[in-house]
């Protein structure tokens, strides 16, 4: 296949550097250095895809980021499948493979295209409007259609194969954009030895210096000016040259982010390098030097392939050597399209006219065209165009009406004007101002140390933007600490780009029903602008949401300036009386991988494990989740489902005993005189009178009176408490802790270390606990006179150092070994090989629930809900009566936590004692009453408890403690279960067992 | 591995976490460190002497700053916060406990895992996942604190201008290293 | 993401490292237990919202894990300073940026 609009000795890429790529599974040749955009025009396809919601034939309108309707599928392999790629913006590999999107069967003939004929259904607010009724047609039938008819391009279906990195960057200067101004700016600011961050969403530097030919910068011709500038600012050590990045969101205190594709151009990416990378930038300063965009003429049919911004057809021929037909016309209002016409003419290609709307337009460009033979129409207009799938003639008329001519041309080349893109300005929370004069929005109040140079700044002509950028670059680096040496350059450039029209052209007026598209991506003409109006809309961001004018993946690049115009037309308003929608990020469309970058799979959230956890794998633990923590949830022998494995391992541990992973419990060291002072505050219980050696149950409320944790604190010394929390309470546990010392108790002399993950701990349970545990401690005297229940020892197990408690969440004698963590898992093998010799059994956090409900052991954050207060848990022996303050001292005497009827503790056992309720099930007190039933409480623990033989329940029940001996009723979907009222305690109801 | 006396006879094998792990990238190595004595120690400015002192290292007082001694090295990590590190086999914690000033000293060797980042691409290794300016006008050899690293804590110092020393709390371990790893791999850039 | 100045590290640190602790200037009484329940009410419950000037605490948990006070413009999400605890409550007119 020959690239037949290749032009020999335009443009800067290398021919004989070729590339194959597919194109809806049609093989071409492309260059390397082309975009798939530009690989396609060469080959002379400008069919690139079907719109979005009448499924029109679209080509390119554009030659970078702003392109709003080449948008195409990319595909690597079946997971490697991006939709929505720009194709103005994917850079040519070898084996590229790209498909169009929105078209069914086939491009050239899309089914789907009847939405065209049929547009007054599809008309602005058609969403609104047309599926309103009846109600569940949406679901069944408007929604699956439409879904189906409508969307840009398919997800894949598939994980994303390829990695994505990220980086924290800092410097004093970002300049964003790296054209003729960015450059400038750069090369200052990084001269006066400052660190500089320099980055441009394409692939090379350069911005306008794509298509302007003419302008000379330091005595260089501005393109080589601008690739030797960056090598030489790539060169430096304080510079950072970012290309293929786009700076997508500009947030608080001037922090960029910015999107660096790293392998999307490349045929064979390898797995080393990330696909892209996510540059998280804080600058002291910003200079925006993001140019402008171009925009197209809203006329009759403007949308035909083959129509194109004239800057887009001068970047095709100047840098990519592509003449984007064999006949061009032009279709202008301002001079900057005169360029591409010269451009086009002397490198061989017919230029059939130019139309410009001016009436009287003189100036260089004007002579220079005249003088290469080019016609000029003036006070002319393009009215239409004929052809569907390219554009194949203009009609050209006066532009206050009259007889019209067709020209033939296969490309017309249409400059409405330039825009400055003060996308990244807005997102910084600057205000834009309207400058009556050049009727376009500029950068006005700064709201962040950030500065607008060259075409975003509204300065127009080339030498005026290099000497504002030098500035900028110098006065951000002396702001930053630099040293600015005065650094000037000399131009001389020709070209200026002022002027031009904002809103409908000629022929395409409120009195016509043409389609003349505003916003191409989203099928939003400037008749539905109007209609918008009609129906009600005043403000111009009701005007976009009901139109979708600018709510595409381009965001309305090329399309709000011209939809902004046409609504204030509309309305007999002024632009600025209308408004400018704000700009949001991202600027363009930003990958979830990128976003998401190093957080995926084992990096998406930490996953704690114990230092006992090997020993659990290793013999056949099944694991449950407890917020990032991986806890034994049983261990099941050969044969066994869960349900017998909890069943053995409970009636093992009372039986003889077992052994728990309890690791994963908060741990604070509270040390310090006052530790003691500190703890009364903290805690409901008094503290002050126990003694060292001697552990306590300690309750910890919120200044509300409601319960926040629970734990067992040891006093290891006067000034030494070892302090339990829940698992899941650790943290904040620690942060409340801190907070009050900080800020409420500073005068205690007291200090707090989490010393959670400094000890594994070994629960040791059941009445053989003591001899297991005997062999293997040194210095430590473990019978009950010298260790009573709720004590603790320091010395040490298996020859390293332990704190022992003596306690028990299960009822029976029980021990809790601290060791250092990484002894953990040797001390649990020692404990384990004792523990054989009496045959005790590993037990997990299923086994831990139930042996603790059968004592009535409440779980806060099971049992509890942030409204329950000790006395509603049945734990008010636990509230220091004497106490004159401690945190929810206050909040307990809250009339609503002293009333009567307030939901408590209590258990429940089902009539049926093989029934096990849900937890979570709602309780009435009276199955017959009509629906909705009056609930009186809910299930909050259930278990099968093989000790007890029968199911065992907590709830939390009004007035419930009243209600003991009570039946009570839980409706569930298949029959309502009875169950009787009872005290929380199920098993061993004396607690002989803790000194069995 | 060590293994500790005991006259009971068994010896309880001391575990590391993540010992032996390390990994290499062309600009950067991440590799875990051996086990090392630590305390975390809390005292008011009236026994940062009597400390330094006895603890043989100066405690730094100003932010960010660390003191190392014949292989110990102090590290400020709060107003009235220190975390000490003794990498030849010394006892902080009994040096600590003989100072009669106002003062808390726990001890957290097990508490930490430590691993050393280094390489030209050692500073973006960990910029890859650690928000702070690691610049060495910012953050010069010897400058340490607590700050994140991705979805973690850590503690930060570093040993050189090419090199860091990243503490995470224990269970933290695992995904530090694989996520500085996963960095490592990009740190060329 | 925010820069927020550490009034003990004494130097500007990314807002990752921080938590906001609520509005600052609320004073646990030393006889809490004695409190009205409308005292108690205000203590506990109530908190100004302002549009425009705010007091409240942070911590620099991820850092060197004090609790400080700040005072942010909520219009404009800007810090106008910070300062530690137990520092009195400064005297700011609204519209100090």
């Amino acid at each position: 296949m020959t690239a037949s609009f290749r032009i020999a000795g335009a443009g800067r890429l290398t021919p004989a550097r070729t590339a194959r790529f597919t194109f809806d599974g049609k093989p071409y040749t492309g260059v390397a250095g082309d975009t798939l955009a530009s690989a396609l025009l060469a080959n002379g396809v400008h069919l690139f895809g079907r719109s979005f919601k009448y499924h029109r034939p679209r080509g390119v309108l554009a030659a970078g980021s702003e392109e709003p309707n080449a948008l195409v599928t990319v595909s690597r392999d079946a997971a490697r499948k991006t939709p929505n790629v720009r194709a103005t913006v994917q850079e040519l590999y070898d084996g590229l493979d790209a498909i169009s999107q929105n078209r069914w069967p086939s491009l050239s003939f899309d089914v789907g295209a009847v939405n065209d004929f049929g547009s007054p259904f599809f008309s602005a607010g058609f969403y609104y409007k047309t599926f309103m009724w009846p109600k569940v047609a949406w679901k069944s039938l408007y929604e699956p259609v439409i879904r189906a008819a409508a969307g840009l391009g398919v997800a894949p279906d598939q994980p994303d194969p390829d990695h994505y990195a990220a980086r924290f960057a800092h410097c004093d200067v970002l300049v964003i954009g790296a054209g003729a101004a960015g450059l400038a700016a750069a090369l200052a600011a990084a001269e006066s030895g400052v660190r500089v961050i320099l980055c441009d969403e394409r692939a090379d530097v350069g911005g306008a210096l794509h298509f302007e030919k003419g302008a000379v910068i330091d005595g260089e011709a501005g393109w080589s000016w601008a690739q030797k500038t960056a090598a030489r600012l790539a060169a430096m050590d304080n510079v950072r040259v970012l290309t293929r990045t786009t700076a997508f969101g500009y947030y608080a205190q001037n922090f960029v982010g910015l999107a660096e594709r790293v392998t999307d151009h490349l045929s064979s990416p390898g797995h080393d390098l990330p696909r892209e990378r996510l540059w998280q930038v804080r600058a002291k300063r910003v200079i925006l030097a993001a140019g402008a965009i171009e925009r197209h003429m809203v006329f009759a049919d403007n949308d035909r392939p083959g129509i194109m911004l004239a800057s887009a057809g001068r970047t095709y021929l100047n840098h990519y050597g592509v003449a984007v037909g064999r006949k061009v016309g032009v279709y202008t209002s301002n001079d900057s399209a005169y360029g591409a016409a010269v451009d086009l003419k002397k490198a061989g290609v017919e230029v059939a006219a130019i139309v410009d709307l001016r009436d009287n337009p003189t100036g260089k460009a004007v002579e220079e065209a005249r003088a290469l033979g080019i016609e000029v129409n003036h006070g002319r207009a393009v009215v239409s165009v004929g052809g569907r799938l390219r554009v194949s003639s203009m009609n050209i008329a006066p532009k206050n009406g009259g007889p019209s001519r067709t020209v033939d041309i296969d490309a017309l080349l249409v400059s409405a004007g330039w825009t400055p893109s003060v996308h990244m300005f807005s997102q910084s929370r600057g205000k834009v101002a309207f400058d009556e004069a050049t009727k376009r929005f500029l950068p006005g109040a700064y709201a962040q140390d950030c500065v607008s140079v060259g075409a975003c700044n509204g300065t127009d002509s080339l030498e005026a933007t290099v000497a504002e950028a030098l500035k900028a670059g110098e006065k951000a680096a002396r702001e930053a600490g630099g040293t600015a040496k005065g650094m000037k350059l000399k131009v001389d450039a020709a070209e200026s780009w002022t002027g031009g029209v904002v809103g409908s052209a000629p022929g395409a007026g409120p009195d016509t029903t043409v389609k003349a598209f505003v916003d191409f991506q989203n099928d939003v003409t400037a008749k539905d602008i109007r209609q918008a109006v009609r129906e009600g809309m005043r403000s111009i961001e009701h005007v976009k949401r009901f139109t979708t004018n600018g709510m595409a993946s381009d965001q309305g690049k090329t399309s709000n300036l011209h939809g902004l115009a046409i609504a204030a037309d509309a309305l007999g308003k002024e632009m600025p009386e209308v408004g400018l929608t704000t700009f949001r990020p991202p600027f363009t469309p930003v990958t979830f991988g990128a976003i998401v970058n190093h957080a995926r799979g084992p990096l998406f959230d930490p996953t704690r494990r114990t230092s006992i956890h090997p020993w659990a794998e290793a013999n056949g633990a099944v694991f449950e989740d407890v917020g990032q923590w991986k806890r034994a949830w049983y261990y099941p022998k050969t044969g066994e489902d869960m349900h017998a494995a909890v069943n053995r391992e409970c009636v093992t541990v009372r039986k003889t005993a077992g052994l728990f992973d309890a690791s994963t419990l908060g741990k604070i060291e509270v040390v310090g005189p006052d530790a003691a002072k500190f703890m009364e505050l903290l805690y409901t219980n008094p503290w002050e009178k126990l003694e060292p050696g001697r552990c306590r149950y300690g309750i910890m409320l919120r200044e509300d009176g409601f319960i926040y944790d629970d734990g067992v604190v040891g006093r290891l010394a006067p000034d030494r408490f070892h302090v339990t929390t829940t698992t899941g309470g650790a943290a904040r546990v620690m942060n409340m802790m801190e907070d009050y010392l900080q800020t409420e108790f500073p005068h205690l002399k007291v200090w707090l270390t989490s010393i959670s993950e400094q000890w594994a701990v070994i629960a040791v349970q059941g009445p053989s606990a003591r001899k297991i545990l005997e062999p293997l401690v040194e210095g430590i005297d473990l019978s009950d006179a010298a260790m009573p229940h709720m004590s603790v020892r320091e010395g040490r197990i298996c020859g390293v150092p332990t704190r022992l408690f003596r306690m028990s969440f299960t009822g029976d004698r029980g021990f809790e070994v601290n060791v250092p963590a990484d002894y953990g898992q040797a001390v649990w093998e020692a404990l384990w090989a004792e523990g054989q010799k009496h045959g005790a059994c590993a037990y997990g956090t299923e086994a831990m629930h139930v042996l603790r409900a059968e004592k009535g052991y409440i779980i806060v954050g099971q049992d509890t809900d942030g409204t329950v207060t000790p006395n509603d848990a049945g734990l008010d022996w636990a509230v220091g009566k004497k106490k004159t303050d401690f945190v929810g001292i206050r909040g307990l005497m809250r009339p609503d936590l002293v009333a009567k009827g307030r939901k408590q503790l209590v258990g429940l056992k089902t009539k049926d004692p093989k029934v096990v309720l849900e937890e979570g099930a709602q309780i009435v007190a009276d199955p017959r009453q009509p629906v909705p039933m009056k609930m009186i409480g809910h299930v909050t623990s259930s278990y099968w408890s093989e000790n007890c033989g029968r199911s065992i329940a907590l709830a939390l029940l009004a007035g419930g403690r009243d209600r003991v001996g009570e039946t009570i009723y839980v409706p569930m979907p298949n029959g309502t279960i009875e169950a009787e009222v009872t005290g929380m305690v199920f098993f061993d109801e004396k607690g002989d067992r803790l000194n069995g | 591995m060590a293994k500790a006396a005991t006259a009971a006879g068994t010896a309880a094998l001391r575990r590391p976490a993540q010992a032996g792990r390390e990994f290499s990238a062309p600009a950067a190595k991440v590799a875990v460190l051996p086990p090392a004595e630590r305390i975390s120690l809390r005292a008011p400015e009236a026994s940062v002497a009597a400390l330094s002192k006895a603890l043989g290292v100066t405690l730094p007082q100003a932010p960010k700053k660390s003191a190392s001694a014949k292989g110990r090295t102090a590290l400020w990590l709060g107003p009235d916060e220190w975390l000490v590190i003794d990498e030849t086999g010394g006892d902080p914690l009994a040096d600590a406990a003989k100072i009669k000033d106002l003062h808390s000293a726990v001890g957290v060797s097990h508490r930490n895992v430590a691993f050393a980042v280094s390489g030209p691409g050692a500073e973006a290794t960990i910029n890859a996942g650690c928000p702070q300016d690691l610049s060495l006008t910012v953050f010069p050899v010897g400058a340490c604190s607590r700050t994140v690293l991705g979805k973690i804590e850590i503690v930060l110092l570093r040993t050189a201008e090419e090199a860091f020393r990243v503490e995470c709390w224990r269970s933290f371990s695992d995904y530090a290293f694989t996520f500085l790893s996963d960095a490592a791999r990009d740190s060329a850039a | 993401m925010l820069l927020i100045r550490c009034p003990y590290c004494e130097e500007e640190r990314p807002e990752l490292e921080f938590r906001n602790a609520g509005e600052a200037h609320i004073a646990r009484s030393t006889n809490l237990a004695a409190e009205s329940d409308e005292d108690f009410e205000a203590f506990f419950f109530i908190r100004s919202n302002p549009k425009g000037l705010i007091y409240e605490r942070w911590r620099h948990i991820h850092g060197c894990g004090r609790f400080f006070n700040a005072v942010r413009d909520t219009v404009s999400d800007k810090f106008v300073m910070t300062y530690k605890a137990g520092e009195p409550k400064p005297k700011l007119k609204e519209g100090s940026r």
